[in-house]
Formats: C-alpha cells, sequence, structure tokens
C-alpha cells in the first residue's frame, strides 16, 4: 500500500515551524558572533609568547573538538549551573555551547590563516613602526579573511546544522518544533521533509552569498 | 665632524649556539653611505636587522642620537640585559627605515595605499597631508604613475622602489637597504640603484647590504667587509675594494671578479 502524502497538517502549522526558524536564526547568528570573537583571542592564545597561554588555549580547543557537540550542549544545561551556582535557561545554555564549540573551530581558522601571512609582511610592517595590533588590523587580518572565507563559510554551515541539537535542551527552535508536530499529528515525513526544506533554504542562500563574497575579495590577488 | 646618528656598542648576536655577530663597534654619521659587504653567513643581514630590532641583539648596545636603546635589566645573578618595550621599538623603527631583498609590499593595498599606510596608521597624518607626501616620494623613485595598480601588477624593480618610498614617507633618520637588489633580474637593478643614487645625491644617510660592489664603490663613503661577524677590514671605497689589506678581504673580492668599477 502506497503511502498517502498529507501536506495540510504542515501547511496548517507552518506559522510553529517558522516561529522555530526564528528561534534557530537567533540560536546560529549569536552562535557564530560569540564563536568568532571567541575564536579570534584563542588564536592569538595559540600564537602568544608566552608558553603557559600557548598550552591553555590548545587544551581548549583540543578539548572543544575532541568530544561530541551533543554532550557540550547537555554539560552546559545541566553540570555547568552547579559549577557556577545559576541556572541557565536552555536557550543560553545552547548559545554558550554552541559558542564555544565554533570558537575551538574558529580559532584553528584565525591561526591557520595568520600563520600563512608570510614573515616578510609582519617585518615590513613592523618596520614602519606600527604596533603589533596595527600589523594585525591593517596588514595580516585584511590579506587573511580572504584566505579564511570558505573555512569559515563550512564553519557557519556545520554550525547552523548543528543548532538543532539544542532540540535536546527544549530550546524552541526549528528542529524542536518538528519534532513536536511529528509526534502530534504521526506525520513525521511531511513534517520532517519540510523542516529539512527550510533549513536548506536558509543556509544555502549562504553559501551563495559567501562563494559571491569570495569571488569579489579574490580581484585582487 | 657630523654628528653621529647611530652607534652600536659591543653588539652580539646568536642563534641558539651560533655566534652570527661578536662584537661590532659601529659609528654612523649624519650623511654617511655605508656599504656592508662579505660572503653567506658573514652576518651582515643580521647586523642590518639589529639596528632597527627586526632581529634582537643578545648583547650589547644601539644608540640612536646617543641615546640608548632599551633598558637596562639587571638579573640576580649579576648579569645585566637590556629589555625593550614594544613601545620604544615602534619609536626606532620610524626613525630608522628599512627596504627588504623581497620587497615586503603590502599585496591588498594599491601603491599610493602602501607609501601612505605607515604615514595613517603610524603618523596619524591626516589623509591629504599622508597622500601630498607618499606623492613626492612616489615622484622620487619615478612612479608617479602607478599609483592606483596593486604591487602584483608591477615589476619586481617597481615593487622595490615602492618600497624604497614607503620607507622614506616616514621621513627617517638612517636608511638600510638590505641586499635590496638580490631578488631582481638583472634588467630591473639598474632602476633601483638609480633610486638609491639619488637619495644618495640628497644626503641620506643609509647602511647598504649589497653585492653590487661597483655601487658600492660610487655611491658608499665607506665600505665594511664583514667576515665570521667581526668587522674584518673598513676604510673608503677605494681602500677597500681597490686596495684590500687582508688576504680574506682579497680572496672575497676575487671571488666576484666580474664587476666593474
Amino acid at each position: 500500500m502506497a503511502y498517502e502524502w498529507d501536506f495540510a497538517i504542515v501547511l496548517e502549522n507552518l506559522p510553529v515551524l517558522l516561529r522555530g526558524l526564528g528561534v534557530m536564526l537567533q540560536l546560529w547568528l549569536s552562535a557564530l558572533a560569540f564563536g568568532l570573537a571567541a575564536g579570534f583571542v584563542i588564536a592569538l592564545g595559540r600564537m602568544a609568547a608566552a608558553a603557559p597561554l600557548r598550552l591553555l588555549a590548545r587544551c581548549y580547543v583540543e578539548l572543544f573538538r575532541n568530544t561530541p557537540a551533543l554532550i557540550q550542549l547537555i554539560w552546559f544545561y545541566y553540570a555547568f549551573p552547579i559549577v557556577i551556582g545559576v541556572q541557565l535557561t536552555p536557550f543560553a545554555a545552547a548559545v554558550i555551547g554552541l559558542s564555544l564549540n565554533t570558537s575551538a573551530y574558529a580559532a584553528e581558522i584565525f591561526r591557520g590563516g595568520m600563520q600563512a601571512v608570510p614573515r616578510g609582511q609582519w617585518e615590513g610592517a613592523s618596520a614602519l613602526g606600527m604596533t603589533h595590533a596595527a600589523v594585525l588590523r591593517r596588514v595580516v587580518l585584511p590579506q587573511v579573511l580572504r584566505l579564511m572565507l570558505p573555512a569559515f563559510t563550512n564553519r557557519a554551515i556545520e554550525l547552523a546544522k548543528t543548532t538543532s541539537l539544542a532540540s535536546v535542551l527544549a530550546v524552541q527552535e526549528l528542529m524542536y518544533q518538528g519534532r513536536l508536530l511529528s509526534a502530534t499529528y504521526y506525520r513525521p515525513m511531511e513534517i520532517l521533509t519540510t523542516v529539512a526544506l527550510i533549513y536548506f533554504m536558509v543556509i544555502w542562500p549562504g553559501s551563495l552569498l559567501s562563494a559571491w563574497l569570495e569571488r569579489r575579495l579574490a580581484r585582487h590577488g | 665632524m657630523a654628528d653621529i646618528v647611530l652607534e652600536t656598542r659591543g653588539l652580539c648576536k646568536r642563534f641558539g649556539p651560533i655566534e652570527v655577530l661578536r662584537g661590532i663597534d659601529l659609528q654612523v654619521r649624519a650623511g654617511e653611505r655605508i656599504a656592508i659587504i662579505g660572503g653567506s653567513g658573514s652576518g651582515k643581514s643580521t647586523l642590518l636587522r639589529c639596528l632597527n630590532f627586526m632581529e634582537t641583539p643578545s648583547e650589547g648596545e644601539v644608540l640612536l642620537d646617543g641615546v640608548p636603546i632599551g633598558a637596562p635589566r639587571r638579573h640576580r645573578d649579576g648579569r645585566v640585559t637590556t629589555a625593550y618595550s614594544p613601545a620604544a621599538l615602534c619609536r626606532v623603527r620610524q626613525r630608522v627605515g628599512m627596504v627588504f631583498q623581497q620587497f615586503n609590499l603590502f599585496p591588498h593595498m594599491t601603491v599610493i595605499e602602501n607609501v601612505m599606510e605607515g604615514l595613517r596608521t603610524v603618523k596619524r597624518l591626516p589623509r591629504a597631508e599622508a597622500r601630498g607626501k607618499a606623492l613626492a616620494q612616489l615622484h622620487r623613485v619615478g612612479l608617479a604613475e602607478k599609483l592606483d595598480a596593486y604591487p602584483a601588477r608591477l615589476s619586481g624593480g617597481q615593487q622595490q622602489r615602492v618600497a624604497i618610498a614607503r620607507a622614506l614617507a616616514m621621513e627617517p633618520e638612517v636608511m638600510l637597504f638590505d641586499e635590496p637588489t638580490s631578488s631582481l633580474d638583472p634588467e630591473l637593478v639598474g632602476e633601483v640603484l638609480r633610486s638609491i643614487r639619488t637619495l644618495a645625491e640628497d644626503g641620506t644617510t643609509m647602511l647598504l647590504v649589497t653585492h653590487e660592489l661597483g655601487f658600492a664603490f660610487h655611491v658608499a663613503t665607506r665600505v665594511i667587509f664583514l667576515a665570521d661577524g667581526v668587522f674584518h677590514e673598513t676604510g673608503t671605497p677605494d681602500a677597500v675594494l681597490r686596495h684590500p689589506q687582508r688576504e680574506r678581504t682579497r680572496a672575497f673580492l676575487a671571488s666576484h671578479a666580474e664587476f666593474t668599477f
């Protein structure tokens, strides 16, 4: 007996899914922003002159890259509050977990990119009397952001999909709403297919945007 | 006699167990043009790079206008070393400009932006003033028509002339040239040497590490032959290059026999 597809349920509940999409976008963008910023700081730590700082940054990166993101999220929701004595909302725990996870990957991308800049660029700039920070801001980063863009795009896309893990903390994002509707209407095929389509429609333009940026930035190779 | 602008006292530089510079005492007077020659590994580039702290000296002092750079730091065991703060080194580098073998232009900036960068970021000049000064220096090296080109579009010789303009724009008291023509195709060497010669005629104080002995002969006021990290022979170009007193200098010059004065 052939399965009878029924997308009427999906259409009726589209507003619920779109609400979930809104939460997903908030998770995605805030974790991306915090993750990149923290990743930059950690990358500086990875390249610091002080050995203990380098070791600390390295441990951080390895810890987050070599454990499942799902466990990290659960840990930040259930265990972290015990450590700091403050109960986090599921959303806050998810943002922290996703941000820190992203920051570990971002740190490696920043580090790789900055180390790809020839030493001569550092020397050429510092010979003019530029401070370390000025060399980074004016000479190194403008050159490597372009090189790092493909890696950051991959990371951003991975992160967009990883936000679905927040559903286990009952953050009411897209995946959570999808699972809830599936359980309510027993129509997981239609509902989850639609959820996947929504993810695709949100994430794909991001890849296109990055490809366009890459082409624009490559002009002065 | 003109004042001493730049001076080193007992300058040593070690890379691990290797002693590259072994007690260099150098006095550079205003308007002097010193050519430093020597075989590879003799320490000539390292010496130059210690003068603007691209390398940190292991021992000894560098003085700018008679003022020692860095602060003495006394250790518990009685040793005294010199500590260099990043801010102090930034100030030194504004006064001692450097041109590198590999140009080191910023590839993401146009020619004029390259030359303006130090003026804007370090000297914090207003855009119009920085542009004016940058233009003047680009005129001086004969590249005023390439303002908006990116370095990748220029020949090696043009890139090096932009690098010279970039260093000059900071109006340094001393210019350091670290083998400025060594990575250029032979036909491009002349244009860079002509630019450096123009500066020489304007009275720019400069130290030049070079293999272009003919150029050193005509442009330098003093030639230093460096070997094994010490000054092996120094004097006027005529004395060192035409009438070398020491065997090792003669052997070095003989190995560069293809040059003509």
